[in-house]
């Protein structure tokens, strides 16, 4: 909670400096371009974090979108089908491929990081072979679903707020959530305990793929069309936001309200740094320090609050 | 205070935090004597060593070796003036070769080349001194047994010039036989003049050993006085500030209806053909040396490890079975408390509630696996409660807990998804006097209630006072069985060495002394 509050602060702080550099920062205009953004990467963070929770980690996030929305897109413009009939076969496809990611990992004991990175090559290759490596148009056949809106917040953006709730109640207030947690902390001491470690890690890779796909989903209604080249380094982004949100890399610890936090301040630096005229390559120097700013940062919380147990203790 | 003869005086020395850890610490030791430091867990022993050995500096108050000011700011400079320290906490390299953690400080070597002849010429001694005759000096530290690894440590410790030798707790993990071997390299040790600072929880080994015991409780010193004139009972007192019953009275006697049948166990050479039964009230105790097969027979029958061969009935079934995991266990009504705590089974950075509530996560969901929080808190604060399990709160992280709070919590774990059948492996290894005595009636009462248990210790005195039956294992055989009340350590310990035959000399089991 407290952690929440400093990352809010850090957010406040950072919007009213690009705000008093840049005149056109707090418009609903340069505001819009963040909130158009956000549905995909904050569907990706809460994928990340209910992963990164349980010690392990799944960098084919931004592959599985990709193959995802080529499915989606090639079913709806070359196949004809209706949208919900592509949209099911999109989000099939992307838990498909966590079911494999989980498989493999759970059935030879094997890291995630090579497995799905091994998963991020053919996935990636997967996308291009589905679309022959052409974008699909799609039009307003999709594009209607990005346009919904409701008080002014577009669907795509409740749907991505009220995923990063659900995740956040599983992770606190669900025997689901409790084990991820437990495995991130001491995985052989939760498989002596009786529960099925593998089961679990199973469900969490099937979970961040379909959360891939349903990121795929987003950003195809946005804009309209499927790109195989979609989400390229996209999950570096959601590691990035989830440990800007407290992650612990190690596992046993996560939120997904902060590392959608995390998304948010990732975002507000980069919009604002191009207002106020900083390039490129600049702006990725500045982005890169900020990550590691915010680890240090934890770092230094965790011992301030260890300091404070230590005075309960004796 | 000048004192001659002293080889470290230590005045008045003092460790805060935010609060005092040690306060007002005085102590003086000579060459060849051996000084033991007492307390329960969290009383400040291991707080002094690491203040004398350099791995953290005192707040206060003042040292002098060899009559020079003594204040080390890290573990070289120690070190280097003689004082050498073997932790409670192992921290082998796991990769490393035994070899090359003897001489981790400083590796022979060509040019940065590692000279591996020499390693392996000059380990080989060393070992030898420490009884680990079977050990190879190539073997990885991973090979090894959580005993061995202890030896290892000791035997890099004293490889050097030493004339202050910091112990804490070197016998935890060792059984009686290897901590023999060890007193009596401690012995030749003292008499080339070594001084050694000793802490144990065993209080019978202090009595052998030490010529002067301090006190400590809470951080202060409430005494130093020569082992001689100090009985067992009155150090207890003085360590915990009220007494102690070291006997456990067991009302019911066991079935004779069977919880458990083991039939002809096989897990890899630590376990061949192991067969016993276990009664429904009965507590059956498994001795052996370290490397013997006990804690891998207790995997095998609950599913840790995979077995491959014979097969086990819990209580009438009619057909044999093994476990492929924990969980299919559980279910069974088996529970195994592990022996190694940190690694398999706390959760140390998460709160006493989600510790405990671990293996009854099920039990205490409603539907959708949506957790119940009032029934979880409920039913944890009463086994918080029950246990005497001594934190601010449930909430608090558990490793933030004293050894002997964190091995009742994992207690409580099991008893929250109430077994049948439960496994203790070492369930008091490093554990204060006070959890220590708690547990034992905890367990008595377990099996007074109809459970029945599975004990694996070290401590033998453990395993006379609490089992039933005691079940020998040696070199993964089940050699021996032995029935109760009253048990013959010596007929024990021979059993336990029965497997071991004379080439590479094995210490005397008639040398085993158990009062």
């Amino acid at each position: 909670m407290r952690e929440g509050l400093s990352l809010v602060g850090v957010l406040v702080t950072l919007s009213l400096g690009f705000g008093l550099l840049s005149d056109a920062f707090l418009t609903s205009a340069s505001l819009a371009t963040i909130a158009n953004q956000l549905p995909t990467a904050l569907t990706l963070a809460v994928a990340m974090t209910l992963v990164l929770v349980a010690g392990e980690i799944d960098l084919s996030v931004g592959s599985v979108l990709a193959v995802s929305q080529g499915v989606l897109g090639v079913a709806m413009t070359q196949l004809g089908w209706s949208w919900p009939a592509a949209i099911a076969a999109g989000l099939t496809t992307g838990l498909l491929a966590g079911l494999v990611n989980g498989a493999i990992v759970v059935r030879w004991a094997l890291p995630s990081f090579i497995v799905t990175l091994g998963m991020m090559e053919a996935a990636r290759g997967g996308a291009y072979l589905v679309t022959g490596s052409r974008t699909q148009y799609i039009g307003t056949d999709i594009e209607w679903l990005a346009d919904l809106s409701w008080l002014g917040l577009s669907a795509p953006f409740l749907a991505a707020v009220a995923l990063v709730i659900l995740a956040e109640v599983v992770l606190t207030r669900t025997v689901l959530g409790r084990q991820a947690i437990a495995i991130g902390t001491n995985e052989e001491a939760v498989r002596l305990a009786g529960v099925d470690t593998r089961r679990v890690k199973l469900t969490i890779f099937a979970l961040s793929g379909l959360l891939a796909a349903v990121a795929g989903v987003m950003q195809v209604a946005r804009l309209a069309s499927a790109d195989p080249n979609a989400g390229t380094g996209f999950e570096l982004s959601a590691i990035a936001a989830a440990v800007i949100g407290g992650t612990r890399l190690m596992g046993g610890k996560g939120s997904a309200v902060n590392s959608s936090l995390g998304v948010v301040i990732m975002g507000v630096l980069a919009t604002g740094l191009t207002q106020i005229g900083v390039q490129d390559p600049t702006k990725r120097l500045v982005t890169g320090g900020v990550i590691v700013l915010a680890v240090i940062a934890d770092v230094y919380r965790q011992r301030w609050t260890a300091a404070r147990r230590h005075q309960d203790l004796t | 205070m000048t004192d001659g003869g002293a080889l470290l005086v230590a005045k008045g020395l003092e460790k805060r935090y935010d609060v005092p850890v040690i306060e007002g610490v005085d102590l003086d030791l000579r060459p060849g004597e051996c000084h033991a430091l007492v307390g329960e867990n969290g009383a400040g022993k291991t707080t002094l060593v690491k203040i004398l050995s350099g791995l953290t500096p005192a707040s206060g108050g003042a040292m002098t070796l060899d009559g020079a000011p003594y204040r080390p700011t890290d573990r070289t400079e120690a070190t280097a003036r003689g004082v050498r320290t073997v932790l409670q906490e192992l921290v082998a390299v796991e990769t490393l070769t035994v070899a090359e953690s003897l001489f981790l400080e400083q590796w022979p070597h060509h040019w940065g080349w590692i000279d591996r002849e020499a390693l392996a010429r000059e380990s080989r001694p060393l070992l030898d001194r420490v009884g680990l005759q079977q050990v190879a000096p190539g073997q990885p530290m991973a090979s090894l047994g959580i005993g061995q690894r202890q030896l290892v440590e000791i035997a890099a410790a004293i490889h050097r010039p030493c004339r202050l030798l910091l112990l804490d707790e070197p016998t935890a993990a060792l059984t009686d036989a290897e901590a023999e071997r060890l007193f009596e390299m401690l012995g030749e040790l003292q008499a080339q003049g070594t001084a050694l600072l000793y802490i144990s929880h065993r209080l019978e080994e202090i009595r052998r050993l030490a010529n002067r015991v301090t006190v400590l409780r809470d951080g202060r010193q409430v005494a130093s006085k020569p082992t001689d004139a100090v009985s067992t009972e009155e150090l207890i007192r003085l360590m915990v500030g009220r007494t102690v019953a070291e006997a456990v009275t067991r009302t019911t006697p066991s079935s004779d209806r069977p919880a458990l049948r083991v039939r002809g166990l096989e897990a890899g050479p630590a376990v061949q053909n192991i067969s016993f039964d276990l009664h429904w009230g009965e507590v059956l105790g498994f001795a052996g040396l370290v490397g013997a097969g006990r804690s891998e027979t207790m995997r095998a029958v609950y599913g840790a490890d995979t077995a491959v061969g014979g097969e086990l009935r819990v209580d009438d079934d009619e057909d044999g079975q093994r476990f492929a995991s924990p969980r299919q266990a559980v279910k069974r009504g088996i529970a195994m408390l592990g022996e190694d705590r940190h690694r398999q089974g706390l959760l140390g950075s998460l709160p006493v509630r989600v510790n405990v509530a671990l293996a009854s996560l099920g039990r205490l969901a409603r539907r959708f696996g949506w957790m119940d929080r009032t029934a979880e808190q409920t039913a944890v604060d009463a086994l918080i409660h029950r246990l005497r399990v001594k934190c601010t709160s449930a909430e608090q992280p558990i490793d933030r807990l004293s050894g002997g709070n964190q091995q009742k919590s994992l207690i409580a774990r099991w008893l929250l998804r109430e077994p049948r059948i439960l496994i203790f492996d070492e369930p008091t290894r490093g554990i204060d006097a006070g959890a220590r005595a708690e547990i034992h009636q905890l367990l008595a009462g377990l099996a007074d209630s109809g459970s029945a248990v599975l004990l694996v210790s070290s401590d033998l005195r453990e395993l006379t006072t609490l089992s039933d039956r005691i079940a020998v294992l040696s070199k993964g055989r089940l050699v021996a069985t032995f029935k109760g009340p009253t048990f013959d350590p010596e007929a024990i310990m021979t059993a336990a060495f029965s497997s071991h035959v004379a080439p590479s000399a094995p210490p005397s089991p008639g040398r085993a002394d158990h009062a």
